[in-house]
């Protein structure tokens, strides 16, 4: 039986919309189809747009017809993480704060992937302004896993997940600020790329940590991350940060590419708090590279277990800055109350925000305050200095390392909610690569007996996504797992 | 007990740049509101920020004007503070380091009369900083508007240190930093439209006390006048307090130029936590020699400078410098027409300036940059003055020609028959014989050696002359007929 156009991979759907075989419209009305079969269970998505999906797809069947394709994303439909700017979208980051803001521009990515003729297909959930790991501090409700529908999806970016993971989607993008790309790409069984800081412009993206956000491909292949990753990546004038450097034909280079690599093993990402299941399964992977010729080296990063506090100092001291901007004064939501300016601002905020985010902007603000600064801001900066030292040590002696991606499957919504400091547990294996500014990716190297995806976590060298592209493209050559879909 | 005032101010002063300070959008004043925005200035969702390298060689050109110490690295800071006229609800600011420190203003006091130079003192500056201004918000009613017009836009923060004593000394340094920001092409800081703002930081203490007094914070001085007098009354009335065995308070008060008066705004207890940290938007600048060494080489001299190098190469009054000086425009067009106009003329040339060209460009409305007027044309009829061509009297008639019409002054003498001098040099020395004979008296006086005697015959002459004798032939002439008469 053929697979289903809808769980088709970019490279496999490239060709046939290339030779005319299939037209952008049917692919983009299958996926619409496929969306309304199982949204009302998933909710991957805020919201969904047809007729402009539709006339995308239109536009570029146009092109192809006259000749004028502009690659393999022509005409692939997309989904965007709820926190990616489309020019006349809504962009809600999941939040009451923005539930009726429609974005007056496009995010440069959101830019760059219409330059490919990609066909924009819906605003996916998150948690409020990425804060979370769960999608379920999204104020629209939580996503739904593809692969059991009563647990999470994973997050920030649970929504784009688990709308590829359903179907709902050729690809997607998420933001990844301590692992809402790769936490929930292990618990959907995808391949999530967090890029190097920088890479990436971050232009049009509702900022949570700027110092740490970076977008980032969710995908069924490393070769479908690797197109879309060639999509996006690139100085941007918009953003001084994004960095000035040649992007490789990451996709060519999967194939150049070859071990064996030196991957090491950092020995704090194997200890307490991880699922027996998660760990033999990881075990697994890292003996298929040393049966194919690679040495694998145990290694050190000794200032992990600073990596949580040091994340929410940082995290949470930009977050309360980067949200002030939402007052209800300008756009947003405005509390109907308000008697004079303070009390719009407070009101609109209280009734705008989510708990998790008012938690982390009061801890930001605190952190920021005068008398603390030195004690939490600068230390935690310091700290991370060391974190980042860390990895670069590691780095003189292997190529890259492995490890667990999610130290536990997929948890049951409502798990973990009551409990803040048990959720922030989910990124301590992911968190790392944020502070570091380095790229890693998340792959599915298997399955718990109950059938829950696991993900392989690969930390790679600043810039160096096509070596970590192709260390991951090497186990899925060998592996079937990414070719799995859910039973919806 | 007598009591010495101890004043600092801060001074903001918009950078002129085409686009905003962290945005592509123009910058300007006087636009319909809220047309100066785009999703950056607005803090759309998603937005960033990206330095504008004009503001920052503003910055550092400022900072080399006066002196002061530029730091190797440019670094943002984000002050934080909420407020609607602040569309982040944070300012992008510098806080720990400054692009400039250290550096000094020089000033100069009244004179002992307008055309004697006062006193010159350096006043030394704490810092300069970059930052971005906020946007304007207008009070109705029921509601308040915001425009984001101003959002934006360069603005460079100079503090100086607490060493100023009278609002003499505070009206003098305004005006000594608005001289060197416009002679830099860094501002046109023009108070009325806000490009020039000023804080002060006013206290008392006993004379001979060095620790500082209680501080009051001075806000809206928003015109050089109002810096003058709004400080010259916070001293007043804190001596006021103090003579009335009162107990000044750290506060921040409103001064209001219309009435004279101000009112307490804040007390030191309301003081923001602006919680300051790097701004992660925004990488470091550095800021290396050969940048430093490009903008040294775009600085001017300096308004004082030139005053000093005006009044020691051409000579010429001290009240014409100060007419001169605080236009660099004005003053460069004086040494070009005294160039032009040769040695000896310079003063001449600045009397024309000072007087009649300012007096025309008032009364058209016009800037210099609009005057018909060119120093080339400008040196010929000072040449033509002096040559004895033309009198002072039709000087003036070719001048508010040369005004109106741009043409040269030899053009508009021939065209108007202006000439001062006779064609025929025989009739002149007839006329001169004829008002020496009938002038005895005067003429015994001459010979007796009262030099001003011959100023007698001249009259006369001019008169036979309807006016338009050489004065310089006229006095030649006579002194040549009256050497050879007995």
């Amino acid at each position: 039986m053929s697979v289903p156009l809808h769980f088709q991979t970019i490279a496999e759907l490239a060709p046939q919309l290339a030779s005319g075989r299939l037209s952008s419209i049917e692919l983009t009305q299958a996926v619409i189809a496929r969306t309304k079969a199982v949204e009302a269970r998933v909710r991957a998505f805020n919201s969904y747009d047809e007729t402009d999906a539709i006339d995308q797809a239109a536009a570029s069947d146009a092109r192809r017809a006259a000749g004028q394709s502009r690659g393999p994303l022509d005409g692939i439909p997309l989904g965007l993480k709820d926190v990616i700017a489309v020019d006349g979208q809504p962009l809600t980051a999941s939040s009451k704060m923005l539930a009726n803001f429609v974005s007056p521009y496009d995010a440069t990515v959101t830019q760059k992937l219409k330059d490919a003729g990609a066909v924009l297909w819906g605003r996916l959930n998150c948690d409020e302004f990425a804060m979370g790991s769960s999608t379920e501090n999204s104020a629209f409700g939580p996503t739904h896993n593809p692969w059991d529908l009563a647990r999470t999806p994973g997050g920030s970016s649970g929504g784009s997940a688990a709308a590829l993971s359903a179907g709902a989607a050729i690809a997607t993008l998420g933001s990844d600020t301590g692992g809402s790309i790769r936490q929930p790409a292990a618990l959907c069984s995808l391949v999530g790329l967090k890029p190097t800081y920088g890479l990436i412009s971050r232009y049009g993206l509702i900022a949570y940590a700027s110092s740490l956000d970076q977008i980032g491909p969710f995908a069924r292949s490393t070769e479908d991350a690797a197109i879309l990753l060639g999509a996006i990546a690139g100085h941007d004038s918009r953003d001084s940060t994004s960095f000035q450097t040649e992007i490789p034909d990451y996709r060519a280079e999967l194939k150049t590419r070859r071990g064996p690599w030196k991957l090491g093993i950092p020995r704090e990402y194997f200890g307490e708090g991880l699922d027996p299941e998660v760990g033999a399964a990881v075990e697994k992977a890292i003996a298929f590279y040393r049966a194919q010729g690679c040495e694998i080296r145990e290694v050190s990063l000794p200032h992990t277990r600073y990596c949580l506090d040091t994340y929410y100092i940082i995290a949470t001291a930009e977050a309360s800055s980067n949200l002030a901007r939402f007052d209800g004064i300008r756009y947003g939501h405005r509390s109907k109350d308000g008697k004079d300016v303070l009390d719009v601002y407070q009101k609109s905020r209280a009734e705008g925000f989510g708990d998790e985010v008012k938690r982390r902007i009061i801890l930001g603000t605190y952190v920021l305050s005068s008398g603390y600064y030195d004690a939490y801001y600068l230390r935690a900066q310091k700290v991370r200095t060391l974190i980042r030292q860390d990895f670069l040590n590691a780095y003189r002696e292997v190529d890259a390392l492995i490890t667990p991606t999610s130290p536990i499957p997929a948890f049951k919504l409502g798990e973990k909610s009551a409990d803040p400091l048990t959720m922030y547990l989910c990124d301590i294996y992911t968190i790392g690569v944020n502070l570091a500014g380095l790229p890693a990716l998340s792959l599915p190297c298997g399955f718990t007996k109950s059938g829950l995806p696991i993900g392989l976590q690969l930390i790679g060298q600043p810039f160096r996504e096509a070596d970590l592209l192709a260390t991951a493209h090497a186990y899925e050559q060998a592996h079937d797992w990414h070719r799995r879909t859910p039973n919806l | 007990m007598n009591y010495e005032a101890v004043i600092g101010l801060e001074v903001h002063v918009q950078i002129k740049t085409h686009s905003k300070v962290f945005t592509r959008v123009a910058a300007g004043y006087g636009h319909p509101p809220n047309t100066l925005t785009d999703p950056v200035v607005l803090a759309l969702p998603g937005t960033l920020p990206v330095m504008n390298k004009a503001a920052l060689d503003a910055i550092i050109k400022a900072g080399l004007l006066l002196g002061c110490d530029i730091a190797p690295v440019c670094k943002w800071d984000r002050k934080q503070y909420f407020y609607p006229d602040s569309p982040k609800n944070y300012q992008i600011s510098q806080y720990d380091q400054p692009m400039c420190l250290n550096g000094s203003v020089e000033i100069e006091l009244p004179g002992a009369a307008r055309n004697i130079m006062g006193e010159h003192k350096k006043i030394p500056l704490t810092r300069i900083h970059l930052e971005e201004d906020v946007g304007k918000l207008n009070h109705h009613a029921t509601d308040s508007l915001v425009d984001y017009n101003r959002a934006g836009t360069p603005l460079m923060e100079i503090v100086s240190e607490p060493a100023m004593h009278t609002a003499e000394e505070a009206f003098a340094y305004l005006t000594s930093i608005r001289n060197t920001m416009i002679y830099g092409g860094i501002s046109d800081c023009d108070m009325e439209k806000g490009q020039l703002r000023c804080d002060a930081n006013i206290s008392i203490r006993p004379v001979g006390e060095t620790k500082l007094g209680t501080k009051v914070e001075l806000k809206n001085l928003n015109s050089i006048s109002f810096v003058r007098d709004g400080i010259a009354h916070e001293i007043k009335r804190q001596l006021a307090v103090v003579a009335a065995g009162g107990k000044l308070i750290q506060e921040t008060r409103d001064y209001d130029g219309q009435t004279g008066t101000s009112q307490s705004l804040r007390s030191k207890e309301m003081a923001h936590d602006y919680r300051y940290f790097p701004d992660p938007d925004l990488m470091p600048v550095h800021v290396d020699e050969p940048w430093k060494q490009k903008l040294r080489a775009e600085c001017p001299e300096l308004p004082f400078d030139k005053q000093r190098r005006l009044l020691a190469d051409y000579q010429i009054p001290y009240t014409i410098t100060s007419v001169l000086i605080p236009d660099r425009e004005l003053s460069d067009y004086f040494e070009a027409t005294a160039k032009l106009a040769g040695p000896g003329r310079a003063q001449a040339a600045g009397n024309w300036i000072a007087n009649d060209l300012l007096r025309e460009l008032g009364a058209a409305k016009l800037p210099l940059s609009a005057s018909k007027v060119s120093p080339q044309n400008l040196a010929a009829l000072v040449q033509l003055i002096d040559a004895g061509t033309l009198l002072n009297a039709a000087a003036k008639e070719v001048f508010i020609e040369m005004f109106a019409t741009g043409d040269t002054p030899a053009v508009i003498v021939a065209r108007r028959g202006l000439a001062a001098a006779p064609t025929d040099a025989g009739e002149l020395e007839q006329w001169c014989r004829d008002s020496i004979a009938a002038n005895a008296k005067a003429l015994a006086e001459f010979k007796a050696g009262k030099e001003s005697a011959i100023n007698a015959f001249k009259g006369p002459v001019m008169k036979a002359a309807k006016g338009k004798a050489n004065p310089k032939l006229v006095d030649e002439t006579l002194r040549r007929l009256l050497a050879a008469t007995n």
